[in-house]
């Protein structure tokens, strides 16, 4: 394989950098959870459904420890004594619970208390169980069906009605696509609870439910055993729900969740210690279950200059790993974000293209690379857009990507058409195939132009990393480093949903999911 | 006026001919194919042919098809609604707004409700701009206040009363069924019942947005593609003379 000279050792001390930056966001959120978190996981002991209001279950559940004073020590315990004090599940106490029949007390003895730690324990072992077995199935489906070499087709389907979704994913995969991403409806990010059933009424793409989850996984296996290949599907693990929407793709065997540890506090104002701590729990069930996330850089790009802001991407890139790392996350489960983003009338844009593509490829050798097309710079001529797809299609196989998102023609105008998809599949199969091997023929030039774009975006990844572990994270996001925006402490949606551990806080997951998570 | 009398151009003046492509839902065979040459004479096509038609998958087919369009239309007989100002560069705007305001312009911009796609308004307001043409907090007198994406229409409003806006630009990229129509027309609803309509300077921009459009929607302006900071810019400095020349 054709390999830039890069300074191994810089990259060692950008990596160094990143994964003490991480780690101090990580000691710090350590004394909190949140209302999501707790709502996932009482979704992990079995509660599900929504009251007379279409309000979801865990949300009432959780809501009801609140107002009880009870949060702070971990839903999982209450939730548990409550069961075995009537012999209910999880969803009867949930149910009780919302129509105000019971009200959930605390524990008080110490010996019970570790009795029911374990108690809660074996019971949460059951979901988590059922998570492995949609683990084990999906790698043995994977064995028997067999799957796409890379890089993957991946594509989004977006018309707010989940059954229409279907349709036009099981075309997109007779077209070639390996991977189906279900965009969601704008705005669900800053919802507080996750909708429930099978949706039919979105704008921009369609609401992120469990049924929905469900409904599209069983179309996907279907569609994937005809063509011959397992079809991964893909949904949104961000916002204020991040940790349920995890629990949710991990029961209905999802593969791939958009999952990033900084996009929602920088594009969508979600405070960022809600989302820091959303995050590591939300990765961890991502971990457990065998899903690759798929990190958010490519937005920096759509926001500051492509070439100008190269090094942010990086540098974003190694602080999203070493948080992943922090969650359990192997290097294969981390789809980490970049794009293809230059002013098409830039002198040289495709060089420094291949520069920042390849400086990415080395950098994460066993990533799974998720490379994004050009939309800041798609214009509506749909011919000239098709070109510029084309050469991003060059430089993704010549890079070895390994999620390939479809460049669309029509970016810019409206959600995709299906023939803009299959003239996007049809580029990029003439692309991958006719160049299949080029990767392997040529070589940098030593000291030439790509060589030393590469080796500057790497000084300056090195330089950014050691300012941001100097003020630490919050502080450096707080000053715009990423995509031009400034975001503060305090500021944003969802601070109040942070909520303080007591000492004797319990909660089972990371204990069974993750060892290496208390 | 004199008739300007146009038809499309392929290689030769008034051929008329034209190109389209879409997709039928039904599989691809002789039938689909003389299906799709019949639409095409059905939409107004001379001797239209199908010149690519390709299966996409077992339910659903393609095509390419050209025709000679049968019309004519006169140019002099349009006439197209736009904002009637001169764009001045960055510099010249600065001064007329020391001159004419005595004070900094306030500008307060979002993409509004479900719209997440910040690119317009960033590409107006931001210090960098887009292209070359530096946005509106590069502008000495202005102050442009961005508050991004997914602003509730409330907010804004709340937002614009607190910083005694000037001037309120919304952008609206990515639309599905129109969605875009119902959040414009909520703000401005929202400003007039506030009673605030008459005192900001309200303009729209985006991809879909026109001129003709906005004025429909209630607002004093819409721009569309290739616009820049200094265009609106002049519009809203040229706007608030117009209404505090009396």
């Amino acid at each position: 394989m054709t390999r830039l000279h890069l300074d191994q050792e810089q990259i060692d001390r950008a990596r160094d950098s990143a994964r003490r930056i991480a780690r101090r966001v990580f000691e710090q959120t350590k004394p909190f959870t949140t209302t999501t978190v707790e709502r996932a996981t009482v979704r992990l002991l079995g509660v599900d459904g929504v009251d007379e209001n279409m309000v979801p279950l865990p949300n009432r559940l959780v809501s009801h420890l609140q107002e009880h004073d009870l949060l702070q020590h971990g839903a999982a315990t209450s939730v548990v004594g409550a069961m075995i004090e009537r012999g209910w599940t999880a969803q009867q106490v949930a149910e009780a619970v919302a129509a105000g029949t019971l009200t959930i007390g605390r524990c008080q003895d110490e010996q019970d208390e570790a009795a029911l730690r374990a108690a809660t324990t074996a019971e949460a072992r059951k979901m988590c169980d059922h998570i492995a077995r949609q683990r084990a199935h999906r790698d043995r489906e994977i064995e028997s069906v067999g799957e796409s070499r890379r890089p993957w087709l991946y594509l989004i389907v977006a018309t707010g009605n989940i059954h229409e979704d279907v349709l036009q994913a099981r075309a997109a995969v007779e077209q070639g696509a390996d991977i189906i991403a279900v965009i969601r409806s704008t705005g669900q990010s800053l919802l507080d609870y996750v909708p429930y059933g099978a949706t039919s009424e979105g704008f921009g793409g369609t609401y992120a439910t469990q049924e929905n989850f469900r409904l599209m996984r069983s179309a996907l296996d279907e569609a994937g055993a005809s063509v011959g290949r397992y079809i991964r599907l893909t949904n949104y693990c961000s916002g204020l729900c991040m940790p349920e929407i995890a629990v949710m793709g991990a029961i209905e065997r999802l593969d791939m969740m958009l999952n990033d540890s900084m996009y929602g506090i920088i594009f969508r104002d979600i405070n960022m210690q809600r989302t820091f701590i959303d995050q590591f729990f939300s990765r961890m069930v991502n971990a457990y279950a065998g899903i690759i996330i798929n990190t958010g850089e490519d937005n920096y790009l759509t926001t500051a200059d492509a070439r100008e802001a190269a090094h942010t991407v990086l540098a974003s890139q190694l602080i999203n790993e070493q948080f992943a790392c922090l969650s359990g996350l192997k290097p294969e489960q981390m789809g980490l974000g970049h794009a293809f983003e230059i002013d098409p009338g830039m002198e040289n844009g495709f060089l420094w293209e291949i520069a920042h593509a390849q400086l990415v490829r080395q950098v994460f050798p066993d990533a799974s690379l998720k490379y994004m097309p050009p939309t800041k710079h798609m214009t509506g001529n749909i011919f000239r857009g098709h070109v510029q797809d084309a050469l991003f299609n060059v430089v993704s196989t010549v890079t070895q990507q390994d999620i390939h998102l479809l460049g669309m023609m029509t970016e810019a105008i409206h959600t995709p058409f299906i023939q803009d998809r299959f003239l996007a599949i049809q580029n990029a199969r003439y692309v991958f195939n006719s160049m299949r091997d080029l990767h392997a023929e040529i070589e940098f030039r030593r000291g030439g132009q790509i060589e030393r774009r590469a080796q500057a975006v790497l000084t300056e990844t090195e330089q950014l990393l050691a300012q941001i572990e100097g003020i630490g994270l919050p502080a450096a996001i707080g000053k715009g480093i990423f995509a031009d925006i400034s975001r503060q402490p305090d500021g944003g949606k969802g601070l109040d949903g942070v909520i303080a551990k007591s000492g004797d806080y319990f909660n089972p997951f990371p204990h069974l999911m993750f060892e290496g998570a208390h | 006026m004199a008739q300007r009398l146009v038809k499309p151009y392929g290689d030769t003046l008034n051929d008329g001919r034209v190109q389209l492509s879409f997709t039928l839902p039904v599989a691809l065979d002789d039938t689909a194919k003389e299906g799709a040459r019949q639409l095409a004479l059905m939409m107004g096509l001379e001797n239209p042919a199908v010149a690519h038609a390709e299966a996409m998958g077992p339910d659903f087919s393609f095509f390419i098809v050209y025709g000679q369009c049968t019309h004519q239309l006169d140019l002099s007989t349009i006439t197209v609604s736009r904002p009637e100002f001169e764009t001045l560069d960055k510099d010249r705007i600065d001064r007329l707004i020391a001159d004419k305001m005595g004070r900094k312009m306030v500008v307060i911009g979002a993409c509004i409700e479900t719209d997440a796609h910040t690119v317009g308004i960033d590409a107006i307001m931001n210090m960098k701009g887009y292209n070359g043409h530096k946005g509106l907090e590069s502008y000495h007198h202005m102050r442009a206040i961005n508050l991004g994406a997914q602003v509730d229409s409330e907010e804004l409003v709340t937002r614009a009363i607190e910083e005694q806006a000037d001037v309120i630009l919304v952008s609206q990229v990515v639309t599905q069924k129109n969605i875009h129509l119902d959040n414009l027309t909520r703000l401005a609803d929202l400003l007039e019942a506030e009673g605030l309509r008459d005192q900001v300077i309200l303009i729209v921009g985006g991809p879909r947005i026109s001129h003709e459009l906005a004025k429909e929607l209630g607002y004093d302006a819409g721009f569309g593609t290739r616009t820049y900071a200094e265009d609106v810019a002049s519009f809203a400095i040229h706007e608030w003379s117009k209404r505090n020349a009396a």
